[in-house]
């Protein structure tokens, strides 16, 4: 297991914003989680990676409220995931677009904004952020994928909240608008918002200022790109992360 | 669409009609088709459109979605109720007009009191599609709760059958059904000028109904899922 870089920034005494303790989840027949413990501080951009199918998307709906959890706890500031005082403070965006096809996108980020108790400007204002100015009346069934993508990350940005937890809000994005969001998300951290964001695409990491790398719903490791390369002697994240997937499965065999 | 449906159908029944002899002292053919499709066509439309929509929510992943926001639960079903009941009472506004000025229909009663009777059973169908949209995994499935949920219920409520006239063990079963109470309410304020205990009793067995289903499929929305 890599060393916490969560420590460091714990170092400060500040309370975690996100702590997992032992969380195991089943779904079906399957373990997707195994006893996994972390903790994520204040104001960091945690990118969650790994492989499809290792639980990313299970430790997201576990964090957010929506996973029914076998055995261990979930905290986000301060009270158990999914309780009533953190809808408002933890923002959401599922895998899939999960928006309104029938609507346009100004429509469905308003009534997003509305469950929120936010009012018409901020749905507004957080169409711009993702870049869906020009498109604001095109009804979302009509748009291109990454459209849909961006339209439901502007449902979930809206609410302002203390916590995102994105999952692979940059999956069919081309670059510029790629680094455009991750301007976003940066600024976000920087004024408070924690961000836990998830990819199946390594080179993500390097925005991450966090790691959790995830393989078959064990936490293969708890790291920053600088460590991980320095851990592994690789240049790229990509080939650094199956470094350390030999290795555990090596350890595990050995 | 959902407005100008009833009245044709409604249209459609009068000139079906137009040539059928009415026995004397029976009301005419039409009128009782009429009553029995201004009462029970918001209940039967609400059903299906309720139960296709709230199964989309469900599959498409927006259900769990609006729950992670601060909206209750109760405040969804509110929402569903409100929404749909406005849809009806315009619906039902259209169709008794038409009917009422337009083609003749009459009934002994008050004619407010079938507005309120087909308000009512479209509440009711809010409340049973709300239910049923938790059983059905895909559209596909949700469709088919049309024949298995409504169409029975509607039969052993008496559209075609007087239920005086079904074998006793089919009245039983159509007495635990609300659409039975939906169409004797329905019957009563046809026949009688003054609204009747029977009618009064029957509409509030339909309230209740709609009040149950609703309770049900509010314990049918899940915040945590497997």
């Amino acid at each position: 297991m890599m060393s916490s870089s969560g420590d460091e920034l714990l170092g400060g005494g500040a309370e975690p914003v996100v702590s997992i303790d032992h969380l195991r989840v089943v779904r079906g027949e399957i373990p997707a989680i195994h006893d996994l413990s972390v903790q994520i501080a204040r104001g960091t951009i945690t990118g969650l990676l790994g492989p499809s199918g290792c639980g990313k998307t299970t430790l997201m709906r576990s964090i957010v409220g929506t996973q029914i959890i076998t055995g261990g706890s979930v905290t986000v500031l301060g009270h158990p995931a999914g309780s009533a005082q953190l809808r408002r403070r933890v923002g959401y965006m599922p895998q899939d677009p999960t928006i309104y096809d029938d609507l346009r996108v100004v429509d469905n980020v308003r009534y997003f904004a509305s469950l929120y108790g936010m009012d018409a400007s901020a749905a507004d204002a957080a169409i711009d952020t993702v870049g869906l100015r020009d498109h604001r009346t095109a009804i979302c069934s009509n748009l291109s994928g990454g459209q849909r993508t961006r339209a439901s990350l502007a449902c979930a940005l809206v609410c302002h909240p203390e916590v995102l937890v994105l999952d692979e809000p940059t999956v069919g994005l081309d670059p510029v608008l790629r680094a455009d969001l991750w301007e976003q998300f940066n600024a976000l951290a920087e004024g408070g918002t924690t961000l836990l964001l998830s990819s199946h695409v390594m080179d993500e990491a390097d925005h991450c200022g966090d790691l959790l790398l995830l393989r078959e719903g064990h936490l293969v490791a708890h790291t920053t790109p600088t460590q991980l390369r320095e851990d592994t002697g690789c240049r790229s994240l990509e080939e650094a992360f199956l470094s350390i997937i030999r290795r555990s499965t090596e350890r595990r065999a050995g | 669409m959902i407005l100008l449906v009833p009245v044709l159908i409604i249209t459609l029944m009068y000139f079906m009609f137009q040539n059928v002899p009415t026995r004397p002292g029976a009301p005419s053919g039409f009128n009782t088709a009429c009553l029995i499709l201004l009462g029970l066509f918001p209940l039967f439309v609400m059903f299906v459109i309720t139960a296709i929509t709230m199964q989309r929510e469900r599959a498409s992943g927006t259900l769990e979605r609006i729950l992670t926001t601060p909206l209750r639960r109760l405040d969804l079903l509110a929402a569903y109720g409100s929404a749909f009941s406005i849809a009806a009472a315009v619906q039902a506004t259209v169709a008794c007009t038409v009917a009422f000025w337009l083609l003749g229909f009459t009934t002994a009663g008050d004619p407010v009191w079938v507005f309120v009777i087909a308000i009512v059973n479209a509440v009711l169908g809010v409340g049973l599609g709300l239910l049923c949209s938790a059983f059905a995994r895909t559209e596909f499935q949700a469709v088919q709760f049309i024949p298995l949920v409504m169409v029975p219920q509607l039969l052993l409520a008496g559209i075609i059958v007087p239920r005086a006239a079904m074998p006793e063990w089919l009245r039983w079963i159509s007495d635990v059904m609300p659409a039975s109470y939906a169409l004797e309410a329905l019957q009563q304020v046809g026949a009688h000028a003054e609204l009747t205990n029977t009618a009064v009793r029957d509409i509030v067995v339909v309230i209740g109904c709609a009040i149950v289903a609703l309770a049900l499929a509010a314990a049918t929305l899940r915040r945590r899922t497997p």
